[in-house]
């Protein structure tokens, strides 16, 4: 059903194909290595570099016995000798049996996968999508809550310029979810996001305040508040530790809250919180292989 | 009675073959200039803006001569005066009227207003779809970002 399909925006599979992924998902968790994919070329072309994201997609086609070719950042890429995207694309398309892409650029991937001859797997396209990100956070939800239906889900920090934040609000909406935003007054969530939630009739709360929420929900999702989104230093001081997660804040808790982090993480949460269970951001990475594994394999119709 | 004030400008100022733009809101007339690249043109050209108007209150009106517009043209004209009227004149008669329809789309004619969009940055054609009708609002089938009227610019 997916294959040959390119994963652009995470709106171009559907609730359904979502599902599908994230059981696959679950497939290759029990059992990580499977020489599936070995007849086959994964190329990750990274114009920008993101080590974690590439290493997770290199990991998972690589325990699925795939080659993978590619590059890390574009300095080591024909870009620097003023090759256009375009070219690039219908070289390398040659070259490999899917392409997983990560450029600067908004809308890069999109044309992308109109130029290329094989399926593409969006790695991120400037502030705009990173689908897989999305994937493998309802990956962690449905995990860890039994079900993504009728969650409390909190966000926390900047909810202005996250597309992490943005995608997954987005995903989740599907799922009658009740949400939580919580950020400074300056970073809070765009209306074309919160439009999403509001058109479909759904719950929200929106607050400054992170400790307050913390006993109503199922999921606090936490992320980093980046010291240039602000044009006054002093804003930035006085909001940068209302945001700091730490373990003796989670007292009240529901005893099946989990903590999710896109990562990677600053200060945002302290390190004292790593030991408590509730604690969930490295294994979240950690599914990150698993959906990236699914995605590689059902789109190149190995698995359906 | 609208017809009877059209009739009085044709009088005074018709032209013998070409096309008539009506009702274009006044404070635009000098932009529809410029996206047709009316500016350069070497025809008879008359352009009168801020007359009264029934429907609109104030409107403004082009008059083109030996020129009928193409599709993708009329669809400039439609972004961006989307009350616009075409009266298309062959020999001083009225031949067609109607009014321009803001597309569902919009292709390669308007610039996207992200800058770190692809399409700002390779030679790539622009894909719009657009979503407000009314108070123009286009998303960009790249980048996703909205594009509204008062960003508007054209490629």
């Amino acid at each position: 059903m997916m294959k040959n399909k390119s994963l652009v925006s995470i709106n171009d599979f559907t609730r359904e194909e979502h599902i599908r992924i994230l059981e696959l998902a679950g497939a290759f968790e029990k059992r990580p290595k499977q020489r599936i994919l070995e007849d086959y070329v994964v190329a990750t072309l990274f114009f920008e570099p993101s080590t974690r994201t590439r290493l997770s997609f290199e990991s998972a086609a690589t325990r699925l016995g795939a080659r993978v070719i590619g590059f890390s950042d574009s300095s080591s890429s024909s870009v620097t000798k003023g090759e256009t995207l375009r070219d690039t694309i219908l070289t390398v398309s040659n070259y490999c049996d899917i392409i997983v892409m990560r450029h600067p650029k908004e809308g890069s991937a999109r044309f992308a996968s109109e130029v290329a001859g094989v399926p593409v797997i969006n790695a991120g396209d400037g502030a705009n999508q990173h689908p897989t990100q999305t994937l493998l956070d309802l990956y962690s939800i449905r995990k860890t809550q039994g079900s993504l239906d009728n969650l409390n889900v909190a966000f926390v920090g900047d909810l202005k310029y996250g597309r992490t934040v943005h995608s997954l609000v987005q995903a989740l909406c599907n799922y009658n979810t009740t949400f939580h935003l919580i950020s400074p007054l300056e970073l809070k969530l765009p209306s074309s996001v919160k439009s999403s939630i509001k058109e479909r009739n759904l719950e929200y709360t929106q607050s400054t305040d992170l400790q307050n929420i913390i006993s109503s929900v199922d999921i606090l999702y936490m992320t980093r508040i980046q010291k240039e989104r602000f044009s006054d230093p002093l804003d930035y001081e006085k909001v940068k530790n209302a945001y700091v997660l730490r373990n003796n804040m989670l007292a009240g808790a529901k005893s099946n809250l989990k903590i999710l982090h896109p990562l990677p993480r600053v200060n945002e949460i302290t390190t004292d919180v790593d030991d408590n269970p509730m604690a969930y951001y490295f294994t979240q990475a950690l599914n990150g292989v698993f959906v990236r594994q699914a995605l590689l394999a059902s789109i190149l119709g190995v698995v359906e | 009675m609208e017809k009877e004030i059209l009739r009085k400008e044709l009088k005074v100022s018709a032209i013998e073959n070409g096309t008539v733009i009506d009702h274009i809101p006044s404070d635009r007339v000098f932009q529809v200039i410029k996206i047709l690249n009316l500016t350069e043109y070497q025809n008879q050209l008359l352009i009168a803006t801020n007359l009264d108007s029934l429907k609109m209150g104030k409107k403004g009106i082009i008059k083109v001569s030996n020129k009928f517009f193409k599709s993708d043209e009329i669809n400039k004209i439609a972004l961006f005066a989307p009350t616009a009227t075409l009266i298309v004149i062959q020999n001083f008669e009225v031949i067609e009227k109607k009014k321009v329809e803001v597309p569902d789309t919009a292709e390669n004619i308007v610039k996207c207003f992200n800058p770190n969009c692809i399409t700002n940055n390779e030679e790539i054609s622009t894909k719009f779809t657009v979503i407000d009708k009314n108070d123009l609002k286009l998303r960009c089938h790249y980048c996703e970002k909205i594009t509204a009227r008062k960003n508007i610019a054209f490629r």
